[in-house]
């Protein structure tokens, strides 16, 4: 950390657990939405993952709609398309609504595949608004934006395949697949992202970051990647692996989220690089 | 061009909080709401303690992260570089609250007053408008413009200068055209050493703190 001289950085109060459910709510919803339209389900299975999908996104605006101080002028959301990557996150939201419910009406996979699209283009926005946020060092760190995208992923593809072993419907290889991607490209995310935060924050937001982090690599990246091998080998232990699998993944990525935005959120501070010089010398 | 500018000079301040005080007079803050306040800080260990008293708010910043997050472009810039906040725009979501590395934005959901019920004067400058959205420093633009109308030079005439600049009762803080040579605070910058806050963040804010003179033969 630099030798300013200044007050030590403290928690924002700005933006409490009903952000976080945007951002927990809103990645998983994102991400059910893309490994749905790409898994081959079709039929009423790909209606009720649709309509999963965009559920939790809306409990995740519905959530940040209950935070903000006006929200009888929620549609001036919508004003800074330039700029502002809250703006571009609540169009890539109507875009998945429009498309999502089109693809559950008609149970159409091209649609679905479109929603999905949008709904990466939603999970990216995520990233950015929390990097955009330049008086939060914890958030403004470069990688973020693609371990918020990355566990977007994990979660969705988590949700897909417990949902899936827990109606006795096993994923495909290929969603498993995707799905153990998803963990590496997310665990890997981590720590890059830990190497930038590293740098750029204070410890106590570290700690908990750390604690976090943990439990990300451990329960949710090692342990669902063991289970699936576990299923894999195991047929009999198949269902019960991968469930736990695609809990453990969807768990510690909303719990890191929540302690993403609610713990580690520690701001600038102030810091001088001079102390003013008084008096004779 | 103009842009306009404060300067705080550190060896002056001496902590009164006089300039926050007036902030709240002039502009009808309500409680634990400081759009001028000033950081009372200790510095190193006894016997060589030190204090320093540095005031903040906004930095009205030459590229202010607060306006290109808000998604409801209710914060502006104007040309003569004070970032302004629309009420009747913003939605209260506070991005640009956690978008300010100067913690210079406040949102107060509910009406309050210091002792309870609105006193008189608290009455006569409450705007409801600024309830449930962003609010911070405005540089007191209201005065600046109404004193340009008429005129007057912001930073020198009281009458078109911020209320914590009059207010200020050891000359700490002064205001003006940075852009223009022979203004106040480009005297100033120019006999001093001086830096800006979180300088590397690359927002440039409009305040600058003198911390010391320049070396001899420095000045120009």
């Amino acid at each position: 950390m630099s030798t300013n001289f200044g007050p030590n950085p403290w928690h924002q109060t700005n933006w409490d657990f009903r952000a976080a459910f945007n951002f927990i709510f809103g990645g998983t919803g994102a991400g059910l939405l893309v490994v749905a339209a790409f898994s081959g389900v079709s039929g009423n299975a790909l209606r009720a993952e649709m309509l999963l999908g965009m559920a939790l996104i809306g409990a995740g605006l519905i959530s940040v709609w209950f935070e903000i101080g006006r929200p009888l002028r929620a549609m001036n959301v919508g004003f800074n398309p330039f700029t502002s990557w809250m703006t571009r996150e609540s169009f890539a939201a109507g875009l998945v609504f429009a498309l999502g419910l089109a693809a559950a009406w008609f149970a159409s996979q091209p649609l679905a595949q479109a929603a999905a699209l949008a709904a990466l283009v939603f999970a990216y926005c995520q990233g950015r608004i929390l990097q955009a946020a330049k008086g939060i060092p914890a958030w403004r760190v470069p990688a973020l934006i693609w371990l918020v995208f990355t566990t977007a992923l994990a979660e969705g593809a988590g949700l897909f395949t417990a949902v899936a072993a827990l109606f006795g419907a096993p994923a495909s290889g290929h969603a498993l697949g995707y799905f153990s991607l998803a963990l590496i490209a997310r665990a890997l995310a981590w720590s890059i992202y830990r190497g930038g935060a590293a740098k750029a924050t204070v410890r106590a937001a570290l700690a908990v970051l750390d604690r976090a982090g943990k439990m990300l690599i451990q329960f949710g990246s090692i342990g669902p990647l063991a289970l699936l091998l576990v299923g894999w080998f195991v047929p009999d232990f198949a269902r019960i692996a991968v469930f736990l699998a695609g809990a453990g993944a969807l768990a510690t990525g909303w719990q890191f989220k929540f302690v993403l935005i609610t713990r580690a959120a520690y701001n600038q501070g102030f810091a001088l690089p001079h102390l003013p010089v008084r008096g004779t010398r | 061009m103009t842009r306009w500018a404060m300067v705080a000079d550190l060896r002056r301040c001496v902590g009164c909080q006089t300039c926050t005080a007036s902030c709240k007079q002039a502009n009808s803050t309500p409680p634990d709401v400081q759009w001028r306040r000033v950081l009372d800080m200790e510095v190193g260990e006894y016997p060589a303690v030190k204090r320093v008293f540095v005031p903040v708010g906004c930095m009205h910043c030459e590229d202010p992260p607060c306006m290109h997050v808000c998604p409801s472009t209710a914060t502006k810039k104007r040309p003569d570089g004070i970032v302004t906040i629309d009420y009747d725009l913003c939605i209260g979501c506070s991005y640009c609250a956690v978008a300010c590395p100067y913690q210079a934005r406040y949102k107060t959901d509910r009406a309050s007053f210091a002792y309870g019920k609105a006193t008189p004067a608290e009455e006569q400058g409450y705007d409801p408008k600024r309830l449930a959205v962003a609010t911070k420093c405005t540089f007191c633009v209201d005065r600046i413009d109404a004193g340009l109308a008429k005129g007057l030079t912001p930073g020198i005439d009281p009458e078109a200068t911020p209320a914590c600049v009059n207010a200020c009762i050891t000359q700490t803080l002064s205001f003006g055209d940075v852009e223009d040579p022979h203004s106040n605070v480009s005297q100033l910058l120019a006999e001093n050493q001086t830096f800006r806050m979180h300088e590397e963040l690359g927002t440039g804010p409009g305040f600058y703190y003198i911390w010391d003179k320049k070396e001899e033969g420095a000045a120009k």
